[in-house]
């Protein structure tokens, strides 16, 4: 069965000033027709740039990839011309970005932003385009969308002119949509009514999502598989009930230790101590070793592969495979203490076994 | 199905998905980047000058991570490297050098002529001939840059002190001491500069380069307090100024050690260009024949004197016409490469 | 928007009476009208006195100026000492001047926006550099060098132009000196229109619209030009000023009968209500044409209607 979008080892670099910088270093991931992936990582970790490398936006130079296939549906994007992934873009894949005021162009009013894309893809007239566009903005729920099509981006609230990207991605109804951090400049509640009406869409259309974020908490909802990426590379990947419940990489462990719990009273937060490190300086091995409370001698020099992850407590049995790049998968998954691994003091995992 | 593997030890990898030899970048590059047959020859740049290698293994507590330089020593790094930079440093050194020795690679009298040799073309020992009053052309364009950078540096340095004092306290404190200062300097803006150069200067007699100079410095500063007023209210709303008034600075401090040193990168730009723009004004003054006057030697005035006979004796125009144009361009130049350099958006 | 309009009409009157009385001010405080007009001839005490008398120049300055300021809204800008109204020369002035001027916006407007769009798409190359390289030696070299240069050049030696203007300076013959007056403003925008360009290029909003896979040529015109080149107008606006001044130059140096050479002749010979008169009106101008390009540059960003 062919995927929708299947990225296998895509490699990103930059030149800069000071040298040669690794983006991203071999990503892979897949999603499927209908499906939700979520991509979890700090800044730094490359989960833009990969997407931007997948939608062919990246400004290159100074980016160039490097490495690595983009299957859309059969086809091997990189390997298109100019003309072809132009064609794609837009129509068959589209992307929500972060920040909405600045996404938008400031000076045309936001009923013409929306129409270009079916006078572009579709040839469609001036008229027949601007109807749609209302359409198009009451479907996704703006107020008074055909008085508001003539508005210009700064009149609208942060949630509305989100909405206005959404439905720029979803106007031609393209099989996959890529949300490079979509609600992380809104409040919180306006968060979530953005998350459900992508959701509602998704549905809707049956499209393939991609949802780039570094909140977990917006994830645990509408992701079915998460991928987690550090230093330019997937640590872990798995469906999601089991990566919250049984993480199998430290790094994920130590993302979801820093979740403040309510009954955690009295005790002092965690964090993952140290920073990310910078890609043009990246640690030999595994590059989360410096950080890493598992860490031996094998971490400091050996890169690890992205191991097949076989879980006997798993919920979804037989879905997406897990895999999680660390030597030690095993000992993470059961939880054991990386100081007493053999369990002798009886003590276990902060998530529980 | 794979063994289980043992604790403490790493496991087989079974997946196929990823590969860490190191990757020829060079051969894969191409391959990546370029698309199929139907793309353009000319498009098929190689990945060039790059020396690409796989990021070599840094011990895991290395050292300084490279690029966390201060803005200064950034700016400094570039500049250095900078050829435009350099040569237009190189020529205003020089320029600084014949202003204050003219005698160094002069050694003839811009004030005295013969005027049987009046316009007469190049000669042994006067390498750019004669001119209306049978002075040497070479001495007088030699000693012509004194007049000129003089005005230059005075003024720049009077309407940068100005401009930035006033536009930088406007800035600072706001208020109506900020609508105040913006209305006179529109008021300023208002009068063309060449028109009050003309208007003012005609009623002064003296023809040394004070009342230049005080001139430009009094319809220059506006736009130094422009860029300073400007320059001040983007500082000041940063957090580390917030920070530094939660810890109890008083104004005097903010402003020296904190607000000062950030926002006079955009003012030492700005005064930089402006230094060419001052000095082709005041060459246009004295064209014009309001600006510096006989006995003092102006670019300007040998321009405007030679160009009535501009027929028979070019050379009276086109060497100090050059000399001119050569020293506006090293001020102008000098000042883009600082901005280059300085400009976080253009990084 | 009309709020807007009316608040910068209402910014502009302090800053007209502001600017006009520094003019009156250099003129009249710094100046002895009297004695310009008997050139070298000494005075007569009774008819100096009869004169001061006439021209209010007895009374503290201030009430001079407002005395001034009376007579211009009355649309009196006073009398030359030739005995010609003011407004009289500028009329005969004026559309000289204005010829030169509008070949000069045309070809600066025309030409550097067109080299700035060329450079900054294809920024880094070939042409960029050498627009960039060009653009720095014309701005180094003042009007009044390239005036008299291309004067020599284009006028007596390969005979294309007439080195000296007709005096009813039909446009055929203001097409040189419209070239000099515009260059150094020519090399500005194109360097304004590049820089803007290019900066735009970076924004998010291009990158939102390559994403939405519209062709580049739609990218360019809707979306990147649309967008920068508003600061490009706004800077024409006040380039007007420079105008102004670059005008006195060239016509000085190509012979024009234009308002410059007026105002020149009127510095000369130390002609104060002329000098006074013309720069008032030349203010005004300028102050105008700085309002229209602030309302125009409201029409093209509506992000500042609103403010």
């Amino acid at each position: 069965m062919t995927r929708l979008l299947d990225v296998r080892d895509l490699r990103v670099a930059f030149r800069t000033r000071d040298g040669v910088a690794d983006a991203v270093g071999g990503v892979s991931y897949a999603v499927d027709a209908g499906r939700t992936l979520a991509v979890l990582g700090e800044s730094g970790s490359g989960k833009s740039v990969t997407a931007q490398a997948i939608m062919g936006i990246l400004d290159s130079p100074p980016a160039f990839v490097t490495g690595g296939k983009v299957f859309f549906q059969g086809r091997d994007l990189l390997t298109l011309s100019r003309e072809e992934r132009r064609r794609v873009r837009g129509a068959k894949m589209a992307m929500i970005f972060q920040d909405a005021l600045s996404a938008l162009n400031p000076v045309i009013p936001v009923g013409a932003q929306l129409a270009e894309m079916y006078q572009v893809h579709r040839g469609m007239s001036r008229r027949d385009a601007r109807a749609r566009a209302v359409e198009l903005m009451d479907r996704v729920r703006i107020p008074a969308a055909a008085a508001r099509a003539g508005d210009y981006p700064h009149q609208f609230s942060g949630g509305m002119r989100q909405r206005v990207m959404i439905a720029m991605a979803i106007a031609l109804e393209p099989e996959l949509i890529i949300a490079d951090e979509p609600t992380t400049a809104l409040d919180v509640t306006v968060q979530a009514q953005v998350m459900d009406l992508l959701a509602e869409l998704r549905r809707e259309y049956a499209m393939g999502l991609i949802l780039i974020t570094h909140d977990l908490g917006v994830v645990a909802d509408v992701a079915d598989t998460i991928a987690v990426m550090y230093a330019g590379r997937i640590v872990e990947t798995a469906p999601v009930r089991d990566l919250y419940r049984r993480p199998a990489h430290p790094y994920t462990r130590g993302l979801l230790d820093s979740i403040p719990r309510v009954d955690q009273r009295g005790g002092e937060l965690y964090a993952i101590k140290g920073l990310p490190p910078s890609p043009l300086a990246l640690p030999a091995g595994c590059p989360f070793n410096p950080r890493c409370p598992r860490a031996r001698d094998i971490c400091r020099t050996d890169r690890p592969p992205l191991y097949e992850v076989s879980d006997s407590g798993a919920t979804d049995a037989g879905a997406q495979g897990r895999a999680s790049a660390c030597h030690f998968w095993k000992e993470e998954l059961h939880g054991l203490d990386p100081l007493d691994p053999l369990g002798a003091a009886g003590t276990v995992g902060p998530l529980g076994g | 199905m794979p063994e289980p593997c043992e604790p403490l030890q790493p496991c087989e990898a079974r997946s196929d998905t990823s590969s860490d030899r190191p990757v020829d970048l060079a051969a894969t590059g191409t391959a990546t980047l370029q698309s199929g047959p139907r793309s353009r020859p000319w498009r098929r740049r190689p990945l060039p000058r790059l020396r690409w290698r796989a990021a070599a293994p840094r011990p895991a507590t290395g050292g300084p991570v490279p690029g966390n330089r201060g803005l200064w020593s950034d700016a400094w790094h570039d500049l250095r490297r900078n050829p435009v930079f350099l040569l237009s440093a190189l020529v205003i050194l020089f320029l600084v050098t014949i202003a204050v020795w003219p005698q160094l690679i002069a050694d003839g009298n811009p004030y005295q002529g013969n005027l049987a040799k009046a316009q007469d073309g190049p000669a042994p020992g006067h390498p750019f001939g004669f001119d209306l009053q049978g002075r040497d052309v070479y001495t007088r364009t030699v000693y012509g840059a004194r007049a000129s950078i003089t005005v230059g540096i005075c003024a720049t340095a009077g309407a940068a002190l100005l401009g930035s004092v006033l536009g930088g306290l406007a800035g600072f404190f706001g208020g109506w001491w900020d609508a105040l200062l913006s209305r006179i300097a529109d008021v300023f803006f208002g009068i063309p500069i060449l028109l009050g150069g003309l208007v003012f200067l005609s009623v002064v007699t003296s023809g040394s380069v004070w009342p230049v100079v005080g001139f430009i410095v009094l319809l220059g500063w506006p736009q130094i307090s422009r860029i300073a007023r400007g320059a001040v209210v983007t500082v000041r709303q940063q957090d580390y100024v917030l920070a530094a008034r939660t810890l109890g600075a008083g104004n005097g401090r903010m402003l020296l050690r904190h607000i000062a040193p950030n926002a006079v990168a955009p003012v030492i730009v700005v005064a930089t260009i402006a230094l060419g723009t001052y000095i082709a004004l005041e060459a246009t003054l004295s064209f014009l024949g309001v600006g510096l006057k006989p006995p003092t030697v102006s670019w300007g005035i040998d321009i405007s004197s030679a160009s009535t006979q501009i027929r028979n004796a070019p050379h009276m125009l086109l060497w100090p016409a050059a000399a001119l144009s050569i020293t506006v361009l090293a001020f102008i130049m000098l000042g883009d490469a600082v901005r280059d350099a300085i400009d976080p958006k253009l990084r | 928007m009309g709020r807007y309009v009316l608040r910068r009409l209402l910014q502009m009157i302090p800053v007209f009476l502001g600017a006009t009385f520094l003019i009156f001010f250099m003129v009249y405080a710094l100046g002895d009208p009297v004695a310009a007009l008997f050139g070298d001839k000494a005075p007569d005490p009774a008819t100096a006195a009869r004169i001061r008398k006439d021209l209010y120049l007895d009374e503290p300055l201030w009430s001079q100026y407002v005395h001034y300021m009376g007579q211009v809204f009355g649309g009196h800008f006073g009398t030359a000492f030739n005995g010609q109204p003011v407004t009289e020369l500028m009329a005969g002035a004026f559309p000289v001047t204005l010829r030169l001027t509008i070949v000069a916006i045309v070809f600066e407007v025309a030409l550097g926006i067109t080299l700035g769009v060329l450079s900054g798409l294809r920024r880094g190359r070939g042409l960029d550099t050498s627009v960039l390289l060009l653009t720095l030696v014309v701005v180094s070299i003042p009007t009044f060098v390239s005036g008299t240069v291309l004067q020599y050049v284009f006028g007596v030696r390969w005979g294309w132009a007439r080195p000296s203007v007709a005096p009813e300076a039909p446009f055929t013959e203001l097409l040189l000196p419209g070239v000099v007056l515009g260059l150094v403003s020519l090399a500005y925008t194109t360097r304004l229109t590049r820089t803007s360009l290019v900066e735009n290029a970076r924004a998010d909003y291009v990158r939102t619209a390559v994403a939405k896979g519209l062709p580049r040529r739609r990218i360019v015109v809707r979306h990147l030009l649309r967008t920068s080149l508003i600061p490009v107008v706004t800077f024409i606006g006040t380039d007007i000023g420079a105008l102004m001044g670059g005008a006195i130059v060239t016509e000085r140096i190509f012979n024009i009968h234009g308002v410059g050479y007026q105002l020149y002749q009127g510095i000369l010979r130390q002609n104060s209500p002329t000098v006074v008169g013309f720069v008032t009106i030349l203010v005004i101008v300028f102050l105008l044409a700085n309002l229209l390009v602030d309302l125009l540059y409201a029409v093209l960003d509506p992000r500042i209607r609103y403010a």
